[in-house]
C-alpha cells in the first residue's frame, strides 16, 4: 500500500521498459501460479462445494439450492444490513476523521516524529487485541462504566449505556476507527507531503478561501488515495470475523460471523450454505469495488475533480 | 496556535495509549470488582499462570505463530521479489489483467477462500498441517508483498544493474550486492506486512489447521471464552509485543515513512 504520485504516472504512461517473454514468465510465473492455486482454486472449489458437488459425501447434483436458500433466509436480509451498516458507517466516519487529522497534523505537527510512531501502533496491533480491549474499557461493567459510577454519574453497571454487543454495533465501530482512521491518515499524509506547500501557497495569492483550497486543490491531490485506502477499509471490515463475533449481538450476525457459523456447524448440511454465503460476500465486494471504479471513471471523464 | 497544537497532540496519545490501559490493569489484578476503578489488589498471578503454569502452552502459541509469520513472509518475499519487479519495471500486454488478478486477494476475504479450500485440503492430507495453514496465509500475504513490492520497483532504476554487468557482475552478485541493497526498504516493509497480516489472522487458521495449530490468536479467543480476564489481557499484551517491537525497529531504519499501509 505504499502509493506515491509516481505510481499513477507510471500508471498510466507506462514505464517503456519491455522484457522477453521467457523472462516476464519466470518472475511472474511462479506467484501467478501459487495464487491461481491457492486464491482462484480456492474460490473455484468453494462455489461447486455451494453448488451441491460434495462426492464425498455422496451428493452429486448441482443447482443453486443453496444460494437459493440463504437468499430467501429471512435473516439474509437483516445480516446484509447490519454488514453494510457496520462497514459504511466505520469506513466514512473512518475517512472524514482521517481528512481533518490529516490536514491538522500537516499544519501543526509535520516534522514530529512521536506523533507518527503514536499513530503508526494501532496498525500493529491485531484485530482481536483491540477487540478485547474494547470488552474491557466499554462492557457494562467496564473501566468507562467505573469512571462514571465512582465519580456516582450512575449508581449500578446497570445505569451505564450498552455499548458491547448492543444494537447499534458501537464497540464494533470504535474498534474499526481506532485501527483503520491512522491506516487513512498515514496513505493521505504521504500523499499530502509529496504535493507540497507551493500548489496552497499559489491558491492563497489567487485569493482562494479556505473552502476554496481545500475543494479544489487538497482534494483532488487526495482523493485516488483516499478511495483506495477507503476501498481497502470497507472491502476488510465488509469480510472480517472477530470483531463482530466478539462484539456483536448473537442475533442479527453479520455475513461472516453467519457464514462461519453455518460451516462450522455439526449438520454437514449447513456446511454449503456457510460457503454460499462467504461467496455471496466476496461477490459484494468485487462488485461494490468494480461500481466505485466505474462511478470514479465517468466522474473523471465529466471533468469532477473528486 | 500552540495551544491547538497540543490540543491535537493530546488527543492523539490519549486515543491511541488508551486501549492499552485495561490491559495492562487487567494483567496485574488480583481482585477487581465494581465499581473500583483500579483493581483493589495488585499481583502478578495472571503472569505467572502465563510463564509458568501454561508457560509451555503459550511458548508452543507463541513458537507456532511466528514459524508460520516467518515461513509465510520468506516464501512471499521469495515469489514476490520478482513478481513486483515484472509489475513495476516493465511494460507487456495484458499487465493490467494480470496485476488485477494478483492483487483480488487483498480484496476478497480471507474467509471465503479459506472455506473453499478446506474440503480439498482434507483430501490432499494438507489441513490441520503447518504446511496447508502456511498456504491459506501465502494467498493473501503473497498479494500483499507483491502490491508493496510492485510500488518499489516503479521507482527503480536498472541501469545500475547494466553498469554493474558491463563491469563483469554475475546476475547472482547483481541480485545480491546492486538489486537487494536499492529495494531494501521497501523489502522490510512488506516483509513487516506479511508477517503482521500472518501473526494476527484468526479465521483462516482455524478452519485450515482445524484447532491443530495453536497459535497465540486462537489461544486467545479460548481464553476469553473461560473468562478470565487477567490471563487474556496478559497473553493480549504478549501477543502485541512483538510487533511492537518490529515497529520500534522499522521506526528506526525507515524514518518516517514507516509502516505506512500496514493494517
Amino acid at each position: 500500500m505504499t502509493r506515491s504520485p509516481s505510481h499513477s504516472t507510471t500508471k498510466n504512461g507506462g514505464t517503456g521498459r519491455k522484457a522477453s517473454i521467457g523472462r516476464l514468465f519466470s518472475l511472474v510465473g511462479p506467484a501467478f501460479c501459487t495464487i491461481l492455486v491457492l486464491f482462484g482454486g480456492g474460490l473455484a472449489l468453494g462455489l461447486l462445494q455451494a453448488l451441491g458437488y460434495l462426492p464425498a459425501l455422496g451428493f452429486s447434483t448441482i443447482g443453486l439450492q443453496h444460494f437459493a436458500h440463504v437468499l430467501q433466509d429471512p435473516d439474509f436480509g437483516k445480516s446484509l444490513i447490519l454488514t453494510l451498516y457496520i462497514t459504511i458507517t466505520s469506513t466514512l466516519t473512518a475517512a472524514v476523521v482521517s481528512v481533518l487529522l490529516a490536514l491538522s497534523l500537516l499544519r501543526w505537527a509535520a516534522d514530529s516524529r512521536i506523533i507518527h510512531f503514536c499513530l503508526q501502533i494501532p496498525l500493529t496491533v491485531p484485530h482481536l487485541v483491540i477487540a478485547i480491549s474494547m470488552i474491557l474499557l466499554l462492557a457494562p461493567a467496564g473501566m468507562f462504566s467505573r469512571l462514571f459510577s465512582s465519580l456516582e454519574i450512575i449508581k449500578s453497571p446497570a445505569g451505564f449505556p450498552l455499548l458491547v454487543n448492543d444494537n447499534w454495533g458501537i464497540g464494533i465501530l470504535a474498534v474499526y476507527l481506532w485501527k483503520e482512521i491512522p491506516f487513512i491518515t498515514f496513505m493521505l499524509l504521504s500523499v499530502l507531503k509529496n504535493m507540497g506547500a507551493e500548489l496552497l501557497e499559489v491558491g492563497a495569492t489567487l485569493n482562494a478561501s479556505r473552502i476554496q483550497r481545500f475543494t479544489h486543490i487538497i482534494l483532488p491531490v487526495i482523493a485516488p488515495s483516499l478511495g483506495a485506502a477507503c476501498l481497502i477499509v470497507f472491502a476488510f471490515t465488509f469480510g472480517a470475523f472477530e470483531v463482530p463475533f466478539l462484539l456483536g449481538r448473537t442475533y442479527p450476525l453479520t455475513l461472516p460471523v453467519w457464514a462461519y457459523k453455518n460451516y462450522s456447524d455439526i449438520d454437514l448440511l449447513a456446511r454449503p450454505e456457510g460457503i454460499a454465503i462467504g461467496l455471496i460476500i466476496a461477490a459484494i465486494v468485487i462488485i461494490a469495488i468494480v461500481l466505485s471504479q466505474i462511478l470514479l471513471h465517468f466522474g473523471r471523464r465529466r471533468g469532477l475533480t473528486i | 496556535m500552540k495551544v491547538r497544537r497540543w490540543i491535537l497532540f493530546a488527543s492523539i496519545l490519549l486515543s491511541v495509549l488508551l486501549p492499552f490501559l485495561p490491559l495492562l490493569l487487567w494483567s496485574i489484578s488480583e481482585r477487581w470488582f465494581y465499581p473500583g476503578l483500579l483493581p483493589q489488589s495488585f499481583g502478578l498471578r495472571a503472569w505467572n499462570y502465563v510463564f509458568g503454569t501454561a508457560g509451555s502452552q503459550i511458548l508452543t502459541g507463541l513458537w507456532a505463530s511466528f514459524s508460520l509469520a516467518l515461513v509465510t513472509t520468506i516464501v512471499s518475499l521469495i515469489l514476490g521479489i520478482p513478481a513486483g519487479r515484472a509489475l513495476g519495471l516493465y511494460d507487456f500486454p495484458g499487465k493490467k489483467l494480470v496485476s488485477l488478478f494478483l492483487i483480488l486477494p487483498i480484496i476478497v476475504p480471507p474467509l471465503s477462500v479459506s472455506m473453499g479450500l478446506h474440503f480439498w485440503f482434507i483430501q490432499l492430507r494438507l489441513a490441520e498441517t503447518f504446511l496447508g495453514v502456511v498456504l491459506i496465509h501465502l494467498s493473501f500475504c503473497l498479494p500483499y508483498t507483491i502490491f508493496v513490492i510492485r510500488g518499489v520497483f516503479t521507482d527503480y532504476n536498472p541501469d545500475f544493474e547494466q553498469q554493474a554487468r558491463s563491469l563483469g557482475a554475475s546476475p547472482v552478485h547483481i541480485i545480491m550486492r546492486v538489486m537487494l541493497p536499492m529495494i531494501l526498504p521497501g523489502i522490510t516493509v512488506a516483509a513487516l506486512f506479511s508477517f503482521l497480516l500472518s501473526w494476527s489472522q484468526y479465521l483462516s487458521t482455524l478452519i485450515i489447521g482445524g484447532g491443530k495449530m495453536l497459535t497465540l490468536p486462537i489461544l486467545l479467543f479460548s481464553l476469553m471464552d473461560s473468562g478470565d480476564r487477567p490471563v487474556a489481557a496478559a497473553v493480549s499484551l504478549v501477543f502485541i509485543l512483538p510487533a511492537f517491537i518490529a515497529l520500534l525497529g522499522s521506526a528506526h531504519r525507515l524514518g518516517r515513512s514507516g509502516l505506512q499501509g500496514v493494517r
